[in-house]
Order: C-alpha cells, then sequence, then structure tokens
C-alpha cells in the first residue's frame, strides 16, 4: 500500500508511488465501466455525500456515478441554496453533516484552503473536489491516467498546460503531479494569467504559443472563464483567440503525435478550434471524462480502504 | 508619597544605549537621584529593569465589539505583557470620530485600565476618507494622534487638506502606507507561496507606492507623519531619502513581521493572516535591519483582538489581525536572542522612541520621567498556551510556540501593576 492518506486533498502530499497505486486501481475500474453490469461492492454499505458550494454539473456527476457503481448510499447538498445563505458557518455545517455518519465527504468550495478546514472538523474521508484556486486531485489523476493510456508512460515526456494558469487549480495540480513524475512542464498563456513567481515551481514559462508548443507530447489547454475576458486580464476574446487559441496551425508545433487535452467544459472558439476538439485522432477530451469515472472509483476504494484498515488497527490495538 | 529603591538589577538605558547594574529610585512616581531612606526596597534579583513598553496602534474593540476586548482585558494584557502605555487605534464601530466618543472611551479606559492609556482618534469622519474630523476639538479631547487606521485615504485631495489642517495644529497623523487598489483583495503576499497555495495576493510593491505617495504629501503639506508598518525592502529608500530631506516622518512596524513570515500561513492558518500579509523571509531580514539601524523608529504590536468565529473561516474569508500585548516582548526578544539587536536598541523602538514621537517624557530611565518600568527575565523559557492570555480573545500567531522572556514584574508611575 503506497496511498495511506486519510483524505485526498491534494496532489502535493502524495508520493509518486501513491499516484501509481491510484491510476493502477484506476485501471481496473476502466475495465469494469466498460463491461455490461458496472457494480461493485467497494462501498457498499458507506454513505458518500457530495458536498457543492459551487456550481458543477460534470463533476459532480462522475462523483455520484462513480459512487453508485461501487455501491454506495450517495447524497447530493447543493450547498448554495442551503444553510450557508443562513449564515451558517462551513465549520458548522460539517460538524451538522458528520454527526449523520457519513463515510465520504466529496467537497467543492469557491475558496482555497476550505477543503483543508473542513477535513479537520470531521471524522469522515474528504475528497477535494476543487477548492478556490488551490487544487483539484481528481482532475489532475484522471489527466495522468489519460495520458499514460495514450502514451504508454507518465514519465519524460513534454507536456504543455495552456491557457489561464492563474486562476486554475486545474493547472495547480497537474504541474505538481506531472512534475512529481518527472516529466518536462510547460505553462503557456499571456502574462496577466501566469501566477507570480510560479517558475520557481520548476516549470518553464512561455508567453508565446508556437514555442511554447515546440516539440510537446501533450497539449493540455485550459477553460478561460467569462469573466476574465472582459479587458480585465485580456484584451479580448477574439485576441486571445488569435493568440492563445489551439488551432491546426498552432498545434502543428507539437510532436506529430501530440494529444490534446481539456478539463471540460470547452468554449469553442475562444482557447480551443471546434476542428480540433473532435478530432479523434489528436484530441482525447471523451476519454478524459471516461477516466474522470474510473479515477474517482479509485480514489473513494482506497480511501475506504485506509479506513477498514485504521478501524481495525484500533481494534486489535485495543485487544492488545 | 512612597519611595522604592530597586536593586541587583540590570538597568537598560535606550538614550544613551548602555546596560549597566546599579541601583535605580523612585519618589512620588517618578525616577529620581537617590532616596535616603526607601519605604519598599525591590531585589530584582539580577534580573533586567527596562522602561516600561509604548505601544502605538492597540486595537480595544470598545465601543462596538466588547465580547472581543474590553478596557479592562486589555489593561490586564498589557500589564502582563510589560506595555505601560497603549495608544489605542479609532477603528472601533462607530470609530472615534466625534469628541463626544472620545471622551466615552476615555471614561471606559479611565475606570478600567491601570497602564497609561492615550487615544488616537480618526482623521477622517467614519474612516471613510471624504470629510475631515474636528481635529481641533478631538484634540482638545485628548486625542494623542489621528489616523484611519488601514483604511487608506484615496482621494489626494481630502488626504492634503486633512494633512494641512493637522500640521497647522501640531498634529500628528499616522497613516498606512498601501495603494489601495491594488491590495484590495488580498489575503496574502504575492510570490511563490501564494501562487501554489492559490490565494488572492498583492505585490509588496503595493507599500512601496503607499509610501512615495504618502512622502509626496508630506513634502507637500508639512504634516507630521508616522507610518504605522513599513514591512517590505522595497519601501525602505524612500524612508531613507524622506528623513534625509529632513522631512517629519517616523516609521513603525509590527511585531509579526519581524518575527514570522509568509510560509507560516502554512496549511490555510488563519491566526497568521495579518494586514498587511506576512511578507517574504528577504523583507523580514530587511526590516529587523531597519530597526536596528534606527531607520524604522518604533516597534508596536499592532494588537488586534479577532474572536474565533471571525477567525475559523476559510483563510479569503477570515478576519485578519492578531493579539499581541503580552506576546510583544517575548516574540521581540528572539531578536536579541538571534543577535539581530541588542537590549538597548529594542527598548529605543519599543520604549523611548514611540514616547518621544508622542511627546511623552515616559520611555526612558532619566531622572525625572515616569517610573513607568518593567522588571524581566530575558531567558525563562516556556510554550504559549492562548489560552492563558488575558485579552478576551486569544487569536495568536505563537500558540504551542517555545518562547523566552517573562515579565516579572510592571510598575506605572511608581505603582505596580502587575507581578508574575
Amino acid at each position: 500500500m503506497s496511498f495511506t492518506q486519510r483524505h485526498l486533498l491534494g496532489i502535493e502530499p502524495l508520493r509518486p508511488d501513491a499516484i501509481t497505486e491510484i491510476l493502477d486501481v484506476a485501471e481496473n475500474y476502466v475495465t469494469l465501466n466498460r463491461q455490461p453490469t458496472k457494480h461493485s461492492n467497494a462501498l457498499a454499505g458507506l454513505t458518500q455525500i457530495n458536498m457543492f458550494f459551487e456550481n458543477s454539473t460534470r463533476t459532480q456527476a462522475s462523483f455520484e456515478l462513480a459512487g453508485k457503481r461501487l455501491g454506495a448510499d450517495v447524497m447530493n447538498m447543493a450547498m448554495q441554496a442551503s444553510s450557508i445563505k443562513k449564515g451558517e458557518t462551513l465549520i458548522d455545517t460539517a460538524l451538522t453533516l458528520n454527526a449523520m455518519h457519513p463515510d465520504l465527504l466529496v467537497v467543492r468550495h469557491p475558496h482555497s484552503g476550505a477543503v483543508d478546514l473542513l477535513a479537520q472538523k470531521v471524522n469522515c474521508a474528504v475528497l477535494n473536489a476543487g477548492d478556490g484556486k488551490h487544487e483539484h486531485p481528481t482532475q489532475a489523476l484522471l489527466d495522468a491516467l489519460t495520458i499514460r493510456r495514450a502514451k504508454g508512460r507518465l514519465h519524460r515526456l513534454n507536456i504543455a498546460i495552456c491557457g489561464d494558469i492563474a486562476h486554475s487549480r486545474v493547472a495547480r495540480s497537474n504541474l505538481i503531479l506531472l512534475g512529481k513524475m518527472e516529466n518536462r512542464v510547460r505553462l503557456v498563456g499571456p502574462p496577466t494569467l501566469m501566477p507570480s513567481q510560479i517558475s520557481e515551481l520548476g516549470v518553464e514559462v512561455y508567453h508565446d504559443m508556437r514555442q511554447g508548443l515546440q516539440d510537446v507530447d501533450v497539449v493540455m489547454m485550459l477553460r478561460l472563464q467569462r469573466e476574465r475576458m472582459d479587458g480585465g486580464f485580456i484584451p479580448s476574446e477574439r485576441e486571445y483567440y488569435h493568440r492563445y487559441g489551439l488551432d491546426a496551425e498552432k498545434l502543428s508545433y507539437a510532436k506529430p503525435d501530440a494529444i490534446v487535452m481539456h478539463p471540460g467544459p470547452m468554449n469553442r472558439g475562444v482557447e480551443i478550434d471546434g476542428d480540433i476538439a473532435d478530432d479523434i485522432n489528436r484530441s482525447v477530451i471523451q476519454e478524459q471524462v471516461e477516466m474522470g469515472v474510473a479515477v474517482r472509483m479509485a480514489t473513494m476504494d482506497l480511501l475506504a480502504r485506509n479506513m477498514r484498515n485504521a478501524q481495525s488497527g484500533a481494534k486489535s490495538g485495543g485487544q492488545a | 508619597m512612597s519611595t522604592i529603591k530597586f536593586t541587583n538589577a540590570h538597568v537598560i538605558d535606550p538614550l544613551d544605549g548602555t546596560v549597566s547594574q546599579r541601583d535605580l529610585y523612585v519618589a512620588d512616581g517618578r525616577i529620581v537621584e537617590t532616596v535616603a531612606n526607601p519605604d519598599e526596597i525591590v531585589d530584582c534579583g539580577g534580573k533586567y529593569l527596562a522602561p516600561g513598553i509604548v505601544d502605538i496602534g492597540v486595537k480595544v474593540a470598545e465601543p462596538g465589539e466588547r465580547h472581543k476586548e474590553s478596557y479592562k482585558s486589555a489593561g490586564a494584557a498589557a500589564a502582563a505583557g510589560g506595555v505601560t502605555t497603549i495608544v489605542t487605534r479609532p477603528d472601533t464601530n462607530p470609530p472615534i470620530d466625534t469628541p463626544e466618543a472620545l471622551e466615552f472611551i476615555r471614561r471606559r479606559a479611565a475606570d478600567a485600565v491601570g497602564v497609561n492609556v492615550l487615544h488616537m482618534a480618526a482623521l477622517t469622519k467614519g474612516r471613510l476618507g471624504l470629510e475631515m474630523t474636528e481635529i481641533g476639538f478631538l484634540q482638545d479631547a485628548g486625542a494623542a494622534a489621528f489616523t484611519d487606521g488601514d483604511n487608506v485615504i484615496s482621494n489626494t485631495k481630502i488626504l492634503s487638506r486633512a494633512l494641512t489642517y493637522a500640521k497647522s495644529l501640531d498634529a500628528l497623523c499616522m497613516l498606512h502606507p498601501q495603494e489601495p487598489i491594488l491590495s484590495a483583495g488580498a489575503a496574502v503576499t504575492s510570490g511563490k507561496f501564494a501562487s501554489l497555495r492559490g490565494l488572492p495576493a498583492v505585490s509588496p510593491m503595493a507599500e512601496r507606492m503607499g509610501i512615495d505617495r504618502d512622502i509626496a504629501m508630506i513634502e507637500m503639506t508639512g504634516a507630521k507623519v508616522h507610518f504605522d508598518q513599513i514591512t517590505t525592502a522595497r519601501a525602505l529608500p524612500a524612508l531613507e531619502r524622506a528623513k534625509a530631506n529632513g522631512l517629519d516622518v517616523t516609521a513603525g512596524t509590527s511585531i509579526h513581521h519581524l518575527t514570522l513570515n509568509e510560509f507560516d500561513v502554512a496549511d490555510y492558518r488563519s491566526f497568521f493572516k495579518v494586514k498587511p500579509p506576512l511578507r517574504s523571509e528577504d523583507d523580514r531580514l530587511a526590516t529587523i535591519q531597519a530597526v536596528a539601524s534606527g531607520l524604522i523608529d518604533i516597534i508596536s504590536s499592532m494588537h488586534t483582538p479577532q474572536d474565533e468565529e471571525s477567525k475559523r473561516l476559510p483563510f479569503e474569508e477570515a478576519a485578519a489581525g492578531a493579539v499581541a500585548l503580552e506576546t510583544l516582548l517575548p516574540a521581540a526578544l528572539r531578536l536579541v536572542h538571534g543577535n539581530y539587536l541588542d537590549l538597548p536598541t529594542l527598548f529605543r523602538a519599543l520604549s523611548l522612541n514611540p514616547a518621544n514621537r508622542l511627546g511623552l517624557d515616559c520611555g526612558r530611565v532619566s531622572i525625572g520621567a515616569p517610573a513607568d518600568l518593567i522588571v524581566f527575565d530575558p531567558d525563562v523559557p516556556f510554550v504559549l498556551d492562548r489560552k492563558s492570555l488575558r485579552s478576551k480573545s486569544k487569536n495568536t500567531p505563537f500558540d504551542g510556540q517555545r518562547m523566552q522572556g517573562k515579565v516579572m514584574a510592571t510598575y506605572v508611575a511608581g505603582q505596580k501593576v502587575f507581578e508574575q
């Protein structure tokens, strides 16, 4: 066992062998998910609560499906509409839910560090489904699985992450994971969307997309949020597409067999050309969604195993 | 009146920069040459005797948030921390921006506190930066200085008029050097750490932009100004130039910026959220150096009580500020134990300089000065338990940390107000 954590709060605390273990377990679930009968009993009897303090359709659906396929009792809570509006603090909400004895809490929150704070207050395993601009660990893991399956390895690859790095938790988790697995990571985007001193984290920063994509194996595009397009961070949508949108011409600088990734939802014609997104020879965007369910099944399965080990360890410790 | 002889003490004199083993005499609440038959002999047991701390910029949460800190609890914390004069901030709710409000808190303080209390008043009404307060009336009512706290007056026309008017009354103004738009919403200092944690960040350059603007305003108006907190290396050359050009400026810094850096926030620990945010290690070392050289004149606690409810939140939402009246001296002694400062230099910044800036005759051990004195042992080790603090709020970043140095006794005008 390499993945021994009680929670999955980020990629930062994970060792490379733990990442490999999660991906190996996820491979089994990829196989299971392609069977006509997709059920396992890994989480049978356990309760999973999805708490989303921020809008999400895809991630929440993916976690819900993952939990159901593993036999957990899954409950979704749309937190924007609930007690938070009535003035309840995050910690009180956590304590209230904790009293209902959930086993897995899947949490998304608009503020960085909020999921860490919540994890300190509950007895169950907590999965970070994205906190502010901090981390989105299952996205990085599903991206890693997608790359490993497409490229046959997850090391010594040149990978470009392109677009709005500054506001992206996906970018942070990915650059940490890909760095841990010994890849060369490049960040490509306008300087206004680049976090300060990010080059000190062992990545190369490019402001020219053609240079940035030169000979890369993987092109990972990020979503540009609409509220950033109004002249505050970039001059306009069309200038952004011209300079940083992925089209066939820019992609031609990458290796001929380079794959194109996007965490979704896409803005066709803003950060990515529609034809490229749909090109089955280059784009692995649909595969990413499929890997998402498998990776989430794997992380929840492993967290549940760790939880059972801790419980049986405590019991035998008590008898001795 | 009673007379006291302090004996067997190392006396710290920040005025001439010495530590000497000698006796010190007190009569009628003041330090005197000698006393023939003292009523009381205090054996300091070979420990140190120093002028009490004058702490500019203490937030007492009266009126408005007495559950966070009252004058009584702040006074007890100050006495235990060796602070013999607290100079309060007006950023209460409502703010201290009228002579009536000032009179109210003066009465509250007089009833409750054993240490000296001076009050600052707001420079603009409601601390909104739109209209100046009744600076003259407030001065008559006893305002020691004028400040809007960390609300920067962004309208330079308003600020120039307020400073010009204050200048005509020889009133001291305290400014918060910060470019307000650039720093809006920031929870940490920009850099590698902020990028990794994904927290909203401000460039340290915002402080330099703030001080550059404010120095131009001081040059224009001739006003007497103290900068509350200088915390970055980039702001120091501007301060140095302003002093060299003969402007009436002094600068302070907070104990937290001298003893902690941005990495202490670690996994989103909101008790380390202060304003301005903790800086890089390079900035911290430059700030210490500036205190040692005298470029930065004053060290303050920037005591800011916050209750658990306002701190136990996601980092971005959590309130800024830390309590520090009781931890000011032990934290500052880290700089002495680390050989960054000697004791006379430390007490120049804690006691003498703030007293001088406010026109007070305390903060020294000279003949005729008020007997505001502390006896302390700089070496005694302890682990801080925040629950043991006398402040109503326990939001200290030093909880569980090893510290060295404790106040044994505190005297205000020759009266003992605290004893270990």
